[in-house]
């Protein structure tokens, strides 16, 4: 059982949950948050020192703070919330790097659990259906979050070879969802009018995030190393989606993965990179076995149920909202019982 | 009688208190016409009371002469709910009982289609939208121009995983279509096929979007391997587009079968093997050229010519109706093999060509057997 928890990127909204979380918890270890703003969400009772990990401070933190699990969630998805793509590379690649290196040299540390993506499988049409833990992407993402994420694991399996003594997990994770957690695909859904590229189908699979928190929080408690597909069951397709979200989807020619994701972007709804544009046209799907035999999480929601419970909160006042659909199936029975009698 | 008297004559007869099939009708016209104000759904809700009352002979029997004068005055309160009652008298007459139970589940099935309230599974495979529409519209191919004859189908378990091995033809992957229609149309228990496509069929968009739905995946090995462990019906057709774009003058001599891909994957599933020999598709676009060059140009394996196609432009894209027949022969069983075996090429290539003399030997007989391919 851990006795001091080292989090980082407690000032984004998943960080500050899983701090509170923590914290809060029966036998709650002693929770630190580090991040280099602020945190505007409550952190329970978790301390927060205000650290730059691309510095070299963690290792003096570490040492001061005696602390024995590390909970790195500090790789960002968003390049605006950064500030750009330049420093979320820089936050994402050079900030793991110095956490690792700090974690190297830091005798206390036993435990290292890593927040990854599916991203890191990539999405083009020659995938399989479902990507299991060892396989490769077919086609390795060239840019953005996905490729961060890519270098984030080479580091963290380099880091695990030279301190075989630290137990380490890491946990890629679907997309995010739920009603609270923000991410450029809950602003996707939550647009007015959806657009699709035209001819494709994506399947989806999301992570409900309280699900998602609380297999962060088995990964601390629990002593199970190795990587780890966190999902969902099912899939849902994105057609699928956006009609459960209540809105209609425009389908536009992709050819040109910059063509929608500059359309996004310009309308300041949400910075689609290339690899998340091609990720909305054909999908991905990753096979969960591991995570329940193995690392013995279940998560409570389907994927579906997940999508439904974001769809509820966020998506409520669509053109084809589900209230709106079921009303007109009503009229057109009504007069059809009135014509049949 | 025009539509509107004849229902009226209908309201009367139930006022009579005849025990006739509508005595319901008389009720909600009379609320809707007479009673309501609004538009016509706030007519649904008022219906079960209302129904109550047609029990009562008395209060019926004088219905005959409300309607006229009451729409009379509901055209002059609301001509909406007027028109409305128009319109439904109109579509009761001419569409039928039976219609409107089909109209109302097409209703349904559209609101469901609409907010997203149906199943898909893993692999993208949406089994309403393929019976609903897909089905469909590949059935008059089916029946009418191809006439397809399917001969075995007990061949094919009744559950669990199994590998359907067929033979390519036809410049376009139609017989694959066919075969799906077929499986599905004549196996007792309906069974999908769920079939593998070469990686091209995942570039193109739309065609993509459609084979995911209707069940094909990805030929790879993971994906065959995971559709027979999960018990599905896999169909596979490992001449690829070397079987499919061969010249007409080939036609019926089984191309190479790939590496065995499709043998290794059902020994490590344990699941048979059956062999499937569709006789007909050689003979719908006739392939007698190829424009080499457009096909580097547009990345596709071949452009065909035919004796139709480029010639009568989009008339070519027409199939010539040939007489299909489709056989599936005795399953071979894989779980007699170690799982170590899938991973011995002497044992992958034994059985790849037994299953490959299989579909060649029941081709030739079968096309024997047929005669004139279009009789």
């Amino acid at each position: 059982m851990p006795q001091v928890v080292m989090v980082t990127g407690v000032a984004r909204f998943l960080g500050a949950r899983f701090a509170k979380l923590l914290s809060e918890r029966a036998n709650a270890p002693r929770v630190i948050g580090v991040d280099v703003v602020q945190p505007a969400l409550d952190l329970g009772k978790a301390e927060f020192v205000q650290a730059d990990i691309r510095e070299p401070v963690t290792a003096p933190l570490l040492d001061e703070h005696g602390v024995d699990t590390v909970v790195h969630m500090n790789v960002l998805a968003t390049p605006r919330d950064a500030g750009g793509r330049i420093p979320q590379k820089e936050i994402n690649v050079i900030g793991t790097m110095q956490l690792l290196a700090g974690c190297q040299r830091a005798r206390s540390v036993r435990r290292l659990i890593v927040k990854s993506s599916t991203t890191v499988y990539g999405a083009s049409s020659r995938d399989p259906a479902m990507f299991t833990e060892e396989m490769a992407p077919k086609v390795s993402p060239r840019s953005g979050y996905a490729k961060d994420s890519l270098e984030v694991e080479g580091y963290v399996r380099g880091f695990a070879r030279r301190r075989p003594d630290v137990r380490v997990t890491m946990l890629r994770f679907a997309n995010f969802i739920g009603p609270d957690v923000r991410t450029p695909l809950t602003e996707y859904f939550a647009m007015p009018v959806v657009p699709v590229v035209l001819g494709h189908d994506a399947r989806l699979q999301f992570i409900h995030e309280d699900d998602g928190l609380r297999a962060l929080e088995q990964a601390v408690t629990s002593d199970v190393a190795g990587t780890y597909n966190v999902a969902g069951d099912g899939v849902v397709m994105l057609s699928q989606a956006v009609r459960s979200a209540g809105r209609p989807a425009v389908p536009l020619p992709g050819l040109s993965a910059g063509v929608v994701g500059g359309l996004l972007t310009r309308a300041s709804i949400a910075s689609f990179s290339p690899e998340q544009v091609q990720f909305l046209t054909f999908g991905r799907g990753v096979d969960t076995t591991r995570m329940r035999a193995e690392f013995g999480f279940e998560p409570d929601y389907t994927t579906v149920a997940a999508f439904e419970s974001f769809a509820s909160a966020r998506c409520r006042d669509g053109l084809l909202d589900r209230d709106r659909v079921s009303r007109a199936q009503r009229t057109i029975a009504g007069l059809l019982d009135i014509t049949r009698g | 009688m025009t539509p509107s008297a004849a229902s009226r004559s209908l309201v009367a007869s139930a006022g009579a208190g005849e025990a006739t099939v509508k005595p319901k009708k008389a009720v909600p016209k009379k609320v809707a016409v007479g009673e309501t104000t609004g538009p016509a759904m706030k007519a649904v809700p008022k219906k079960v009371p209302a129904r109550e009352a047609t029990t009562q002979p008395g209060a019926v029997s004088s219905e005959p002469d409300q309607p006229t004068g009451q729409a009379a005055q509901a055209s002059v309160a609301n001509p909406f709910d007027a028109l409305l009652a128009m319109l439904s008298d109109i579509a009761g007459s001419v569409l039928g009982d039976g219609a409107q139970d089909r109209i109302a589940g097409a209703v349904e099935f559209l609101s469901r289609r609409l907010t997203g309230s149906y199943e898909v599974d893993m692999f993208g495979f949406d089994p309403e939208f393929t019976e609903a529409i897909l089905l469909p519209i590949m059935r008059p191919l089916y029946k009418l121009w191809f006439r397809v004859e399917v001969r075995g189908v007990e061949n094919i378990p009744a559950s669990g995983g199994a590998l359907l091995v067929a033979n390519h033809s036809g410049t376009i992957p139609m017989d694959s279509l066919m075969t799906q229609v077929a499986v599905h149309d004549q196996h007792p228990y309906q069974r999908h096929l769920r079939m593998l496509g070469a990686d091209l069929v995942f570039q193109i968009p739309i065609i993509s979007d459609l084979a995911r739905k209707s069940g094909t995946t990805l030929a790879c090995n993971e994906d065959a391997l995971r559709l027979l462990r999960n018990g599905e019906l896999v169909g596979v057709w490992p001449e690829g587009f070397k079987g499919v774009g061969k010249p007409f003058s080939e036609r019926y001599r089984l191309q190479r079968f790939g590496r065995g891909g499709f043998v290794t994957a059902a020994i490590r599933s344990g699941a048979p093997i059956v062999p499937c020999s569709i006789v007909g598709a050689e003979e719908i676009y006739p392939m007698i050229g190829n424009i080499k060059p457009l096909a580097r140009l547009l990345g596709i394996p071949y452009v065909p010519v035919t004796p139709t196609f480029p010639w009568l432009g989009p008339l070519g894209l027409v199939p010539l109706p040939s007489k299909w027949i489709i056989e599936f022969d005795a399953p071979i069983p894989t779980d007699e093999y170690e799982p170590a075996g899938a991973e011995d090429p002497m044992t992958v290539f034994d059985l790849t060509d037994r299953v490959r003399e299989t579909i060649q030997r029941r081709l030739k007989a079968l096309v024997a057997e047929r005669g004139n391919p279009f009789v």
